[in-house]
């Protein structure tokens, strides 16, 4: 959010709704309607002297009306753009003519009765929609009891009680008494999986993980082990990257699993609590009391959906979400007209952050001849010259609302912060990071004309970029600067020890402000981006990242070592909304072979990968010669395969097929399809146990598929599907109850009782326990389908060529799950496809989109700044050459110096660093025996500075004075 | 009376794995003694021997290479 409240290039408007849209594609009119925020956005500073003084309270609509909150507000302490705003249904003054307390009181002037809606024009070329999702209301419905019973919360609810922000600062307690609840269940799938009562036939995809997540979350703010969480949940719906290693974690960890669906919901004792009836697997009924029940709300489409789609004139579906076809998730109905997130389908965060850029991506092709062209650059004034200055330190210390204050004593460490050399300022933050804070350490570094910043907050991997930036804007070096992480490092690590925390807070101020007083400013250089694209694998991924990254005007590489395009999708007959596979394979091949930027190369291998981010070079192999490309960009959608059987008697008879094999057998509308009385299909062949501990996600949706299409030829075949979950989630939800009112018979068996299968004549003999009987029952079946997990390709030489890093499965690691979902762990390479994890088509091809976003971003630029964390060769370097040979990226080489005045009139030879390949590791700066070469930034003088501050109280404690080593 | 034994430890954190694990321990709340001083360094081979010895003559108890 800061960084999008930062950006030059992104333009905010709140309160605003779109009234209404004409045009098309590359020339849309859009009039936004503004409503009056009654403050001024430019004198507001934040100070919430409004709030304060406000006399009028109303329900807190973000932390689901828990607490209260004032009229003037903001919704959260994060908020962007931080600015109060006066709500008009609960003003005294706006609705009742008397008041203006705030007004009185506003030190900056900024309050404003007289403010007015607004009309806003906007001339756009595409629109991208992202509205979110609305949370399931369960209150119409009786039977949860919510509403009646006190302790009956929703997970939204649930979520704001456990939140360090919400209204217990994180010390849960329940509702009817304040008490902190022991005993917690959650109900899953409220609102969703479900048409008996008005509510939603999908399932909401995200609710399972939310659940498991709050449940471990639980078990870290209760205090005592007597902690006992329970989910009753229909199907556990863990499909999603180390979702699964999660579940089987939080069962390690404790919380209970019961398949079950309480059918009552009655008060517990003294109206506290509740107390749940429910039929167990074994069929007996069982009542237990819980202090609190969570309900595990679906995702809805917002409540205006219809109104939006109405304007934009786009599709819904029968759900009210945006109607997508699979071939292109991001397109609605309307040409130039995006959707991304749970609008489109319903979905967690990860997805929804990966379909946001492939969003922007369709965007951006959309309007590619238009590219740059209103882009701003920032321009930062110029750096004062601080040279011969004496330092002059600001110290900032965050409280990171509660999560260091909590622990460590903030403002003790402030007043320790001050007696330290060189600082000349401490100030105490609720939020360092708030934009607000921004401005007032910008003001603050003029005001006390400070040449150097240490922030004491979290860590400087996620937050020193946006400090730094902070004092570029304020003409200040951004290396003069330095982070104390009192956060991760040490309030959230010693919890219990607030005494020791807050020593340890003092000693790393310290210690950063003693680094800080030795940094110099430093420089980036800047390297040239090579405008072409490499693509690793032509399958639908591959050729989708092909088309998009050639559509955007660079040149592109796509490499297959296969001779045909089209990798697995040649094998699959159609998407599960019923499309054609074969066309989409077609279409895009026939498209990336036309398309002038792309160079298709066939039976090509990757032999070698150099170079860095900007400007990388690969030695492929075509057709037994060698060719050297450069590229700026890769993106790897190398696949992944099906898993092959070594269960259920795979490869002794013709009738036992993997799905892909069954799938060709369905397209060859073979008349023994006709023939067989029954099919079984067995799913989780290989997948979820403990050699291949993650769910395929795409097998429980291809079997029900292909379980629907034999329903369709011969209704009185038999199917089964014996399972141990059905996960079809989202909109696939749909499939599974046709394929229940067809007739498939679905059977869930447990991992250590698995199905048997006898090769027999005249059919196979499947046998299975079946969990409503509790008997074992006999299935002569003539077609025996073994759903098999997907697995790497065995193509782990490329991610090792790249240095990609890839899970214990061996599917290439995304550099965060949420947040670069499509970046691998090396800069410059980006991931789509099932080489990242196995994932259906459209999922796939959503990804190839995204990583052609943040590729062509990365390309958009044809200069880019090197990082100037670089190893650089002192006056000491003697040419002895010990470092050549351990540094890992052949940055360094050996030169003669010619003789002159500076050596005395002698040749020698001295290292020189290449500063595009130095990664700044400094091998080099340990190996030299003589300080001839340092990393800027982290020098020697540095470090110790840094080890002498560490160990000051160890001094004064031994009495001991500074430094009497040499 | 005697103070209980407290050792300080210098730790040298590589900056991509170590002290990003360093960052997670705090993300998922794995508790843990109070008494290491961390410095980032850009890669655990950034630290010379040096270093590690002169931490130690400067009175540190133990001291901690991590990447």
């Amino acid at each position: 959010m800061v960084e999008c409240g930062r950006h030059l290039n992104i333009e905010i408007l709140t309160l605003a709704e779109v009234t209404s849209v004409s045009g098309s594609i590359g020339d849309f009119k859009i009039q936004v309607r503004q409503a009056p925020r009654y403050i001024d956005m430019d004198k507001c500073i934040a100070c919430g002297l409004c709030a304060q003084k406000c006399p009028k309270k109303v329900d807190d609509g973000f932390n689901e009306g828990i607490n209260k909150r004032k009229a003037a507000y903001i919704q959260y302490g994060q908020t962007v753009p931080l600015k109060y705003l006066i709500d008009p249904h609960a003003c005294i003054y706006l609705t009742k003519g008397k008041c203006r307390a705030c007004e009185k009181f506003c030190p900056t002037d900024a309050i404003n009765f007289e403010d007015q809606a607004a009309t806003v024009d906007l001339a756009v070329g595409a629109v991208i929609l992202a509205p979110g999702f609305a949370a399931f209301d369960p209150s119409p419905f009786e039977i949860y009891g919510y509403g009646q019973l006190p302790d009956v919360v929703t997970s939204l609810e649930y979520e704001r009680l456990l939140s360090a922000s919400g209204p217990c600062m994180g010390h849960l307690t329940r509702p009817s008494d304040q008490r902190e609840p022991r005993k917690i269940a959650w109900l899953q799938c409220v609102g969703s999986r479900s048409t008996n009562r008005c509510d939603n036939a999908y399932c909401s995809s995200a609710c399972c993980m939310y659940a498991i997540k709050q449940s471990l979350v639980t078990a870290e703010h209760l205090s005592g082990d007597s902690v006992e969480q329970t989910i009753f949940y229909m199907d556990m719906r863990t499909h999603g990257k180390e979702f699964e290693r999660y579940f089987e974690d939080a069962k390690d960890k404790g919380v209970r699993f019961v398949r079950a669906r309480p059918h009552t919901i009655m008060p517990g004792a003294h109206n506290s609590g509740v107390r749940l009836t429910y039929t167990g697997e074994d069929g007996a009924q069982v009542e237990t009391d819980f202090d609190m029940l969570v309900l595990s709300v679906g995702l809805e489409a917002p409540a205006d959906a219809g109104i939006l789609a109405e304007r934009f004139g786009i599709e819904l579906d029968e759900f009210r979400f945006a109607r997508t076809a699979n071939s292109d998730a991001v397109a609605s109905s309307r040409q130039g007209v995006f959707v991304t997130g749970a609008f489109q389908s319903p979905k967690a965060i990860p997805r929804s952050v990966t379909e946001a850029s492939a969003a922007s991506a369709a965007a951006a092709i959309a309007l590619a001849d238009a590219k740059g062209s209103l882009a701003k650059e920032k321009v930062y004034p110029k750096e004062l010259d601080l040279a011969g200055q004496a330092p002059r330190v600001g110290v900032f210390i965050c409280a990171c609302g509660i999560n260091i204050a909590n622990v460590v004593d903030v403002a003790a460490v402030a007043t320790f912060a001050a007696t330290l050399p060189g600082v000349v300022m401490v100030e105490n933050n609720l939020f360092t990071c708030a934009t607000d804070t921004q401005t007032l350490i910008a003001q603050k570094i003029e005001a006390h004309q400070l040449n150097r910043v240490v922030v004491a907050a979290c860590t400087p991997r996620t937050h020193e970029p946006l400090f730094q930036d902070t004092l570029r804007e304020a003409g200040i070096n951004p290396y003069l600067f330095e982070m104390a992480n009192i956060r991760n490092h040490n309030a959230w690590v010693h919890q219990s020890a607030p005494e020791e925390a807050t020593a340890k807070a003092k000693d790393q101020v310290r210690m950063a402000v003693a680094k800080v007083l030795l940094n110099a400013p430093l420089t980036p250089a800047t390297v040239d981006v090579a405008q072409e694209v490499l693509v690793v694998g032509g399958g639908l991924a591959g050729m989708t990242a092909a088309l998009g990254m050639a559509d955007l005007g660079f040149k592109t590489v796509l490499v297959e070592r296969q001779d045909t395009l089209g990798g697995n999708a040649k094998r699959l007959n159609t998407s599960y909304k019923g499309e054609s596979i074969a066309a989409m394979v077609e279409s895009h091949a026939a498209a990336v072979t036309a398309h002038p930027a792309i160079r298709v190369l066939t039976q090509t291998r990757v032999s070698a990968v150099a170079g860095s981010v900007g400007n990388f070079t690969t030695t492929l192999e075509v057709a037994g010669s060698r060719e050297t490309v450069a590229f700026g960009a890769a993106i790897l959608a190398t696949g992944a395969k099906e898993h092959t059987a070594e269960t259920y008697c795979y490869g002794q008879d013709p009738r036992i097929r993997t799905h892909q094999e069954f799938d060709a057998l369905l397209k060859s509308d073979h008349p023994a399809l006709d023939a067989a009385e029954t099919t079984v299909f067995i799913q989780c062949v290989g997948s979820r146990e403990p050699q291949r501990p993650y769910c395929s996600r795409v097998c429980c949706t291809h079997s029900i598929k292909s379980a629907i299409a034999l329903k369709k030829r011969k209704p009185a075949m038999n199917v089964f599907v014996l399972n141990r979950d059905i996960r079809t989630y989202g909109k696939r939800e749909t499939l599974y109850a046709e394929a229940r009112r067809l007739g498939v018979i679905f059977i869930r068996y447990a991992l250590a009782d698995k199905p048997r299968v006898v090769v027999a004549p005249d059919a196979l003999q499947v046998t299975v326990s079946d969990h409503i009987l509790q008997l074992p029952i006999e299935i002569a079946a003539d077609h025996l389908v073994l759903a098999t997990g997907i697995v790497p390709q065995g193509n782990s030489d490329i991610f090792e060529l790249f240095k990609c890093s890839v899970n214990a499965d061996g599917f290439v690691n995304e550099a965060h799950p949420k947040l670069r979902p499509v970046d691998s762990s090396v800069d410059g390479v980006f991931v789509a496809g099932m080489c990242n994890y196995p994932k259906p088509i459209e999922e796939a091809l959503v990804q190839a989109r995204a990583a052609v976003a943040k590729a062509g971003a990365l390309l958009s630029q044809t200069r880019m700044r090197l990082d100037p964390i670089k190893s650089i060769v002192t006056d000491k370097c003697d040419g002895c050459a010990l470092c050549l040979d351990v540094c890992p990226y052949n940055a360094l080489s050996l030169v003669a110096v010619e003789a002159d005045n500076d050596t005395g009139g002698e040749t020698h030879s001295r290292i020189i660093s290449e500063m595009a390949l130095c990664k700044g590791c400094g091998l080099c700066a340990a190996t030299c025996p003589k300080e001839g070469i340092h990393v800027l930034g982290f020098t020697q003088d540095q470090i110790q500075a840094q080890i002498e501050a560490a160990l000051a109280p160890v001094r004064e404690r031994m009495g001991t004075a500074p430094d009497p080593v040499d | 009376m005697r103070e209980p034994f407290e050792p300080v430890i210098v730790g040298f954190l590589c900056n991509w794995c170590a002290y990003a694990g360093g960052d997670l321990a705090g993300v998922s709340r794995l508790q843990y003694p109070p008494n290491m001083r961390a410095v980032r360094v850009m890669c655990s081979g950034m630290v010379h021997p040096d270093m590690v010895v002169d931490t130690l003559s400067k009175g540190a108890d133990g001291v901690l290479v991590m990447g």
